[in-house]
């Protein structure tokens, strides 16, 4: 398995790990605010993006 | 922290592009049905909080008789109403920056998705990657909660939200065990679990009745599944062309599992 090295060498699988769950949980939460935040500014701001992505929306 | 930083890198590229691409082809095919569709709801189908607008009313079929109390009632429904932008350019900049603000946060699951897997190639594979990205997050959850108008009638958000979220997360379950998993029973469970929230069903309204014609939602339908497409394939494709290029190691070699 070469996936170890994939981006940046001298890391440690689990440093990597943390790294790359981070910047997943970092992306999920932005589109969980953006598409579900129950804020009426929120979704006012968003309003026509999360009719056009399908999201739940009122 | 040099992975991270990578991967912020590589899907701020990727999702500020597609973003953009996204905000442009919304503007032309999807925002047009959805101001179309206010119009039916300022004309009484159901509460909403958008106030009546110039932009809305000269359009509104019922603009004749409904212009008049709306203009009466805006003022008092603005004073206890939360903010939202004005219609026009306000209305699409708002828009724009939550397409592009959501197209980094798409491509940071992505990137990072992806890097579990062995990082993405080159922009072939970050095709397929994109197909993955919309049959996760546009088709499986669109099919039971097809794209919805404004003034459509719909059951409790709450529910929806809960059905859509398990929905993503079962269909990216069972299409990575299909993927990544060279075992016949784990595919076969990945079928199931991408099958499963359908039989389950999601939250339906008590009635499908409703102001906006079925022609014109259609078309939405039809619309949001398409920009979404070509969302996916930008950002799968970019990400993959960028991963390549601005990176010191290259994606290993997936020997042909994928793309």
């Amino acid at each position: 398995m070469n996936t170890v090295s994939a981006l940046g060498t001298d890391v440690s699988s689990q440093s990597r790990t943390m790294q790359l769950a981070l910047a997943g949980l970092l992306g999920l939460f932005v589109v969980g605010f953006l598409g579900f935040s129950h804020m009426e500014v929120v979704h006012n701001a968003a309003h026509d993006y999360r009719h056009s992505m399908a999201f739940p929306c009122h | 922290m040099s992975i991270f930083r990578n991967v912020v890198f590589i899907a701020a590229i990727s999702g500020l592009l597609a973003g953009v691409v996204l905000a442009a082809l919304q503007t032309y095919a999807t925002v047009p049905l959805i101001l179309k569709a206010e119009t039916y709801e300022n004309a009484g189908g159901h509460e909403h909080v958008a106030a009546p607008t110039a932009g809305t009313e000269a359009t509104a079929p019922a603009a004749g008789t409904e212009a008049p109390a709306a203009q009466a009632a805006a003022p008092v429904e603005e004073e206890a109403e939360a903010w939202a932008p004005a219609d026009g350019a306000e209305r699409f900049a708002y828009s724009a920056l939550a397409n592009i603000v959501s197209g980094v946060a798409f491509a940071l699951i992505l990137v990072a998705v992806s890097e579990f897997a062995g990082g993405i190639a080159n922009w072939r594979q970050g095709v397929f990657w994109g197909f993955a990205g919309f049959a996760v997050f546009t088709l499986a959850p669109g099919l039971g909660l097809p794209p919805e108008l404004p003034a459509m009638p719909a059951a409790d958000l709450g529910a929806r939200q809960i059905w859509w979220t398990l929905t993503v997360v079962a269909t990216a379950a069972g299409l990575a065990l299909i993927a990544f998993k060279q075992s016949l029973p784990l595919a076969i469970l990945g079928v199931a679990l991408i099958v499963a929230p359908h039989i389950v069903g999601a939250p339906q309204p008590e009635s499908h009745e409703s102001p906006i014609p079925a022609d014109l939602h259609h078309s939405f339908v039809v619309a949001v599944t398409i920009t979404n497409l070509v969302f996916w394939v930008v950002l799968g494709a970019v990400a993959g062309f960028v991963r390549n290029r601005f990176m010191s190691e290259p994606a290993p070699s997936l020997n042909g599992r994928l793309a």
